[in-house]
């Protein structure tokens, strides 16, 4: 096994999703066999091998420090599943 | 110090850059205005949205890393920095990781407990700011991106501190140094200055540093040292309790001058840094570097320094001065004019400084202009006017912007130099004081400075003191 | 009406001859997505009003002597496009409500050539598919057999234009998804260069794969489409400031003389029969045609898969944190505090596909797995990039299949997802290389199935490989083929 059902619970957590006891199990053996499968990878000797973050080689991407116009008030909140004064609005965060 | 305990801190420092746009957008960075108005599909985080990176912020970083003696990394690279939050849009915040802009660089302080002393710059990075959480009454809370985006310097120092006074020193240096730069506005209360302290104690000569606490939270000088020295006791307790000191995060409260845990409330955090897909990886040339440098102020420093090797200045005149950028630039702009330097920094402490303070007005807001100043120094240079004159002279510059020249004609405030019209004042004034006179002459010589007061009042202080004082001489020993 | 017998420039022709509208045709588009979507379920939103405003303008535009390559013209975009005031789902329960507050850059300049947008298309959640199965509005279906899949993520796009619904669409292409649904659906799809096309609006899957294509009914729309929406966007960092050739130009020149490199790694056992055959036919007509045909290797092949997956799972799973039920989309919020809100709302927004994918991202990235999986992956990449620059030295563009069986059942893949990721073994290594790949149908498979052909070109290549393709075209009738609907 390369992960197990506690691997799985931590990555959930990490990435905020919740999964059932059944789907538990499912999605732990899924990720296994992927997981089985990318090991041949390291078949691969990539010693000294740089490694490649963007498709085209390039680099130095600027934009001048001009204001742009913002979206407005109603245009940032239109979709906002909550909203008061301006804000949006969540759970408390608990501290 | 502690006869027990080596104190141990590094500093995280965060600087707001006073760019006029976000560092992946062009919205607005002002402050203070209403919620979520300076806002864009890019800093609100909606999907589609893709960043670009604001040139300015580079040059303000590369600017930042030479005034503290980095080294500038060409080649570098944004990381996302993954974690939830109601305030950070996007589920990661775009930071640098591995290949920070700037590495290796230093401070010199000097504090009275320990002298001179080199401090390290660990790296200073670009990252993007998170925005703004308020708490409601309603068990709410409400989420305003305004800040969102807003560019940042981190400046993370090597844990070189010994003590609080070290780190004050640090960061008042550091604070100089970006707002020289006019790279911050350094507004601690609005968060343009935010600084985050790493504190650990460990028993003399111990090489491994101990457990540290993360202190936040820290929005004035004042806290920052209140917050280190009660972090410093409280781990002394907590060691000598027989107790270990957990690594923490560490709220401080400065109402009650205590710090809180965090611990137990934030789970373990994995950032999962990876290179940020949208961004390019930034190449800063040789020739960009060099094109910062020279564009750089001189900074305090140098000044110092110069101020008193070439200009002569006393250390405290020096020091004064070359603390604030547009107060050394006032001061540089006047001896540009008059070309005694001793002379304008008594003036720019004393009679600037001291209308300015009175009237809550800032150096740029000072309406005597250096020109203006000059023009009044040059007139008592000439004699035209007296030092006391001066004093009235500038009061009336400061209210109505005219030159000296304009208001010495006007007001009459001409000095008296006419040998006759002096001496006239000199003999009606031993005439009205009979007494005075006899005793002057009997050996009371002090009284010359009451003769010379009587002249000056009589003559409304235009007479030139100089000469009503060797007219006084003259007459009264002639008698 | 049809539009398979007629390209845009013949169409466009007609409207400014005054013999058609666009508001003819665009009622004529709306009626047969009306007819056929009820079989297909090509389109998540079709926007009749919007349309049918939008061919007015047009027709008054035309009438006024206006020239937009595309005025008038009704087409479609895949539904990952952001476009102004009308929803993107990006066919995803999170995102079913959401509409969005401004346009990608594509559809601005879609509008910007007088294009007549009529709706948005059906595809796999978040682009994460290679059947259109996962999406939140419901399977897409095959228009040659709606029992099969159209292929995905894109296969709205493809299915569309493959049932006449409309003249040409957008899709998008990470790992073979533009040109994987053009080959199941018969139809013409192109994955330009990484950087050619803005992503700016596009919603994101995998940042530093992910790009902007186009499907059309031939070749020629194809390379139109393209001319449109290809060019730098200040606004993508990524996007490449070099010049957008006339595509339209040379598009006739032919492939006398060109060398055609055929990677070995491709035509490997377990290829499908007729697509051996298929492909194999196709091979000859070039030769016809004058071709060069040589052999090459691309030696990292079979590794592409997995690379392919690591780096597209790990950039997803960040990309796909934006999704947490604070500034938009669906929230469930049951009380549980802030994390609760989070945990509920990314569980109940997100299908299979998608939280398999953030999660296998997600441990890629993790502490201590990072340097084996992401920074593994993204050294193979380099190694696979190297591969197509060198074969790139020895030929002017490689021929190969585009997938290894034609369109397979509706559910017959769904519980096996290694079993799907590997379908995109011929595509995948294209985008990793983050080169430029095109679809064009070649033949029929024995079930009456279409069956595609994937040209691949050097970087920023674009015009080499629709030259290619349109000399095929037009050496053969495999484009004139339609399904009946």
């Amino acid at each position: 096994m390369k992960i197990s059902e506690k691997d799985v619970e931590h990555v959930a957590r990490l990435a905020r999703l919740t999964l059932e006891p059944a789907d538990l199990t499912i999605m732990t053996g899924q990720m296994d066999a992927l997981l089985g499968y990318v090991e041949k990878l390291n078949e691969l000797d990539t010693e000294g091998v740089e490694p490649m973050a963007h498709a085209v080689p390039m680099s130095n991407a600027f934009r001048d420090d001009e204001m742009k116009p913002p979206i407005g008030i109603e245009r940032a909140l239109q979709n906002a599943p909550a909203a008061a004064a301006g804000c949006f609005k969540v759970p408390k965060i608990i501290e | 110090m502690n006869s027990r305990y080596e104190v141990v801190i590094g500093l995280e420092v965060h600087v707001q850059l006073t760019t006029k746009t976000k560092i992946f957008c062009g919205c607005s960075t002002g402050f203070g205005q209403s919620p979520n108005s300076q806002t864009c599909p890019v800093c609100l985080g909606l999907p589609g949205a893709l960043p670009v990176l604001n040139r300015q912020v580079v040059d303000d970083a590369i600017k930042a890393g030479l005034a503290t003696n980095c080294q500038i990394a060409p080649d570098s690279i944004f990381a996302r920095k993954n974690y939830f939050y109601p305030d950070l849009p996007k589920g990661y915040q775009i930071s640098q990781f591995e290949l920070p802009i700037c590495e290796h660089g230093w401070l010199d302080i000097e504090t009275e407990g320990s002298g001179k002393k080199r401090l390290g710059i660990t790296r200073i990075h670009m990252e993007e700011d998170a925005g703004k959480l308020l708490h409601n009454e309603d068990n709410s809370s409400s989420v305003d991106l305004n800040r969102a985006c807003t560019p940042l310097l981190e400046v993370v120092s090597e844990p070189d501190m010994r003590s609080s006074e070290e780190a004050i020193a640090y960061l008042k240096q550091l604070h100089q140094i970006v707002v020289y730069l006019g790279i911050c506005d350094g507004n601690l209360e609005e968060g343009s200055f935010r600084c985050d302290a790493n504190v650990s104690i460990r028993p003399w000569g111990q090489k491994e540093l101990g457990t540290r606490s993360e202190l936040k939270n820290l929005n004035s000088f004042r806290y920052i040292k209140q917050a280190i020295e009660y972090e410093v006791e409280r781990q002394i307790d907590v060691i000598d309790a027989g107790e270990k000191v957990v690594q923490e995060t560490r709220l401080f409260d400065p109402d009650a001058g205590v710090s809180r845990s965090m611990r137990g409330k934030e789970e373990a955090h994995d950032y999962r840094y990876f290179p940020d897909p949208d961004l390019l990886p930034l190449q800063v040339s040789a020739d960009w570097v060099e094109q910062v440098r020279s564009s750089l102020p001189e900074l305090s420093a140098a000044k110092l320094q110069r101020y008193q090797d070439e200009m002569g200045l006393p250390v405290y005149d020096a020091g004064v001065i070359s603390a604030d950028r547009q107060l050394a630039e006032y001061f540089e702009a006047l001896v540009e004019q008059y070309n005694q330097p001793k002379i304008c920094s008594n003036w720019v402490m004393g009679e600037v400084l001291g209308a300015l303070k009175e009237k809550n007005l800032t150096i740029d807001q000072c309406p005597v202009s250096p020109e203006l100043l000059a023009g009044i120094l040059q007139r008592i240079d000439d004699n035209t006017i007296s030092g006391k004159i001066a004093k009235t002279v500038f009061e009336e510059i400061w209210q109505n912007g005219k030159t000296a020249d304009q208001v010495i004609e006007e007001k009459g405030l001409k000095q008296v130099t006419d040998t006759g019209e002096i001496e006239a004042i000199v003999a009606a004034v031993i005439a009205a004081n009979p007494g005075q006179v006899a005793e002057y002459r009997a050996g009371k010589e002090k009284l010359m400075g009451f003769f010379v007061g009587q002249v000056m009042q009589a003559s409304k202080g235009k007479a030139n003191p100089g000469m009503a004082n060797a007219l006084l001489k003259k007459k009264l020993t002639e008698m | 009406m049809k539009f398979h017998d007629l390209t845009i420039q013949e169409i466009r022709q007609k409207l400014r001859s005054g013999v058609l509208t666009s508001v003819e045709l665009t009622q004529a588009c709306l009626a047969r997505i009306k007819a056929t979507d009820d079989r297909l379920n090509a389109f998540i939103t079709v926007c009749e009003e919007e349309a049918l405003a939008a061919a007015a303008v047009a027709d008054q535009q035309l009438a006024a002597g206006d020239t937009g390559l595309l005025t008038g013209i009704p087409v479609a975009v895949k539904d990952i496009f952001n476009t102004l005031d009308i929803r993107t789902t990006c066919g995803s329960k999170i995102l079913a409500n959401y509409v969005s507050p401004y346009d990608a850059t594509v559809v601005a300049k879609l509008r910007q050539q007088g294009a007549v947008i009529v709706g948005k298309l059906n595809m796999d959640e978040f682009a994460m598919g290679s059947s259109s199965e996962n999406s939140a509005a419901g399977v897409v279906r095959n228009p040659w057999d709606t029992e099969r899949v159209p292929g995905g993520s894109s296969g709205g796009s493809a299915a569309a234009v493959a049932a006449g619904q409309v003249v040409a669409t957008l899709g998008t292409d990470t790992g073979g998804s533009v040109r994987q649904p053009a080959s199941h659906c018969g139809v013409v799809g192109l994955k330009p260069t990484y950087g050619r096309v803005s992503r700016y609006g596009v919603v994101a899957y995998a940042s530093s794969l992910d790009q902007v294509g186009p499907v059309a009914g031939n070749v020629e729309d194809c390379a139109l489409m393209l001319g449109v929406v290809a060019g730098y966007d200040p606004a993508d960092s990524t996007s490449v400031d070099c010049p957008v050739p006339d595509y339209l130009e040379n598009l006739k020149d032919g492939v006398a003389g060109k060398k055609i490199g055929l990677p070995k790694e491709y035509f490997i056992a377990g290829l499908d029969p007729d697509i051996k055959r298929a492909v194999e036919a196709a091979i000859e007509t070039y030769r016809q045609l004058g071709a060069e045909i040589v052999e090459v290797s691309l030696p990292h092949t079979d590794y592409s898969v997995a690379c392919y997956y690591l780096i597209a799972m790990a950039e997803a799973s960040s990309n796909l944190a934006r999704y947490d039920g604070v500034r938009f989309g669906l929230r469930k919020d049951i009380g549980k505090g802030l994390t609760g809100m989070y945990q509920q709302t990314r569980t109940a927004g997100f299908g299979d596909e998608v939280k398999r994918r953030i999660m296998l991202g997600t441990y890629a990235l993790s502490s201590g797995y990072y340097d084996a999986y992401y920074l593994k992956a993204q050294k193979v990449r380099t190694l696979i990039r190297h591969d197509f620059l060198a074969v790139f030295e020895q030929v002017d563009l490689l021929l190969t299949p585009v997938a290894p069986t034609p369109a397979f059942k509706i559910g017959e893949m769904v519980n096996d997802p290694l079993q799907m990721y590997l379908s995109d073994i011929f595509t995948v290594p294209i985008n990793l290389a983050g080169t430029c790949g095109l679809s064009l149908p070649c033949g029929l498979s024995a079930g009456g199935l279409p069956i595609g052909l994937q040209l691949i070109g050097k970087p920023f290549a674009e015009a080499d490989i629709l030259q290619a393709a349109y000399a095929f075209e037009q050496a053969t009738d495999w484009n004139a083929r339609v399904p009946k609907l």
